[in-house]
């Protein structure tokens, strides 16, 4: 899913790089109030677990495998303005020091799985929580849709970038229909892991769950007075 | 960065590549995966200029290609779609004779795609592998700093650096125990132990974090990070 140097033209890449700023930009001030002066600390080991939850990876069929993203994930447990700061970071990181995905390709990145990601699995996982019933058990199940939906979100804009700047003459239907495909695949395996995780940080610490605030209330009180300390 | 020591994809030297300001490599390289990007890929000569200058920094950097082949790996996936491309892309079709009496119907516009994205995709990564190489992480935070990324992000950057190889042992560990319990981690049917795993991985980061910040503020952390911790 990293896309690398030389997949979109410049035009594009430029393009989507400014989008990607102004996201970033956007998410840096508005981090600050899910965060306030601990955003830096936080965010920074937040984004090392993503990290680490990118290296797991789970097969998909036919031989090849795909990894989590964390969008969803991120932005369920943290809230959406630091999951955002998260995975510019970590694609920041993994494209400065490791090569994956391309430096001119960051804005791309940044916009595909950071802003759109985000943006798609946050808004999805709370219209669902607005339609389940209000208990506890709907918080991981509402996380899941945001997660499912969210992977091929972030296909179908790659497509749509791909139809406007791509470096390859490949028909955009036929780009939409494999990415699109391939990524509901993806994306299901991303929304199990998501809603497993989400429910089990739930069952441990309900309080550090952002997206799960009101629905767990009574257990948290006890529980971080045990564990925090 | 205070630890001892040195990151996976450093190679520690002296060389005038290591030496030279990290706000400029990362302009320098910035420039040049622009440029790569925007030739047109017909330009097959100006490719190879490419690659020779990259390959002379290398040497020039006294970076073995031992070192810096093995991380390419990085860009297997893609060089697959690369190779997928020929047979999808649209425009005339050549026929390729191939061992066997087989036929390969390709597109001849998808071979020169093919082309290009094999060639601009490499050049990035080799760049951008010759400057993780030669250049020390907390060299890379302070020239970016230097090129006014907000500081904030920069100082994410950094915390994320510092502890990942202290989150990510934690997660090797962690996937240690599993298998040594019979679970294997890739397998969906034990997912819901993975997600337990990275569910823990998660409640000990995020109370890493917070020790950190409260560390930090007993020791007069006002938002910014003082010069020499960077």
């Amino acid at each position: 899913m990293h896309v690398p140097d030389g997949f979109l033209d410049a035009p594009t890449s430029i393009a989507t790089g400014v989008v990607a700023a102004a996201g970033v930009g956007l998410a840096l001030r508005k981090a600050r109030t899910e965060l306030d002066d601990r955003t830096a600390p936080m965010a920074g080991l937040v984004a090392a677990f993503v990290f680490a939850g990118q290296m797991i990876n789970f097969p998909v069929g036919a031989g090849t495998s795909g990894h989590l993203l964390g969008g969803a994930l991120a932005a369920v447990l943290v809230g959406p303005w630091t999951a955002m700061l998260c995975i510019s970071v970590v694609l920041l990181v993994q494209g400065l020091f490791m090569a994956d995905g391309g430096l001119t390709a960051l804005g791309t990145n940044i916009t595909l799985m950071a802003i759109v990601g985000v943006v798609v699995g946050y808004g999805v996982f709370r219209l669902a929580l607005g339609v389940l019933p209000r208990r506890p058990g709907s918080v991981p199940l509402a996380a899941a849709a945001g997660a499912l939906v969210s992977v091929p979100a972030a296909a179908s804009v790659f497509s749509l970038l791909f139809a406007i700047g791509g470096t390859a003459d490949i028909a955009p239907a036929k780009v939409l229909t494999a990415m699109v495909g391939w990524h509901l695949v993806i994306g299901i395996g991303e929304a199990v892991i998501t809603g497993l995780v989400v429910s089990a940080v739930i069952a441990s610490r309900p309080d550090l769950v952002r997206g799960a605030r009101g629905y767990a209330g009574r257990r948290s009180h006890l529980q971080s007075e045990g564990v925090g300390a | 960065m205070g630890a001892g020591h040195g990151h996976r994809l450093h190679f520690h030297g002296h060389s005038v590549v290591h030496r030279a300001p990290a706000h400029l490599k990362i302009l320098v390289l910035l420039g040049f995966v622009l440029g790569v990007v925007a030739t047109p890929r017909e330009w097959y000569p100006v490719f190879g200029g490419y690659l020779a200058l990259v390959l002379g920094v290398v040497v020039l950097a006294r970076v073995p290609l031992r070192y810096l082949l093995p991380r390419m790996v990085i860009e297997v996936p893609f060089l697959l779609f690369a190779a997928l491309v020929p047979f999808v892309a649209e425009g005339e079709r050549i026929a390729v004779h191939v061992v066997g009496g087989w036929e390969l119907s390709l597109s001849e516009s998808g071979l020169l795609a093919a082309w290009g994205l094999v060639a601009k995709g490499t050049l990035g990564v080799l760049a951008s592998l010759t400057l993780a190489a030669t250049t020390e992480p907390a060299e890379v935070l302070r020239g970016l700093q230097r090129l006014r990324l907000p500081d904030l992000l920069v100082q994410i950057m950094g915390f994320m650096i510092r502890y990942l190889d202290v989150v990510t042992s934690d997660l090797a560990r962690m996937l240690t125990a599993m298998r040594s319990r019979g679970v294997d981690p890739r397998s969906p049917r034990h997912w819901p132990a993975l997600a337990r795993t990275l569910g823990a991985l998660f409640v000990r980061s995020y109370e890493r974090g917070e020790r950190v910040h409260l560390a930090m503020l007993s020791r007069g952390y006002d938002g910014r990070l003082p010069e020499e911790a960077r």
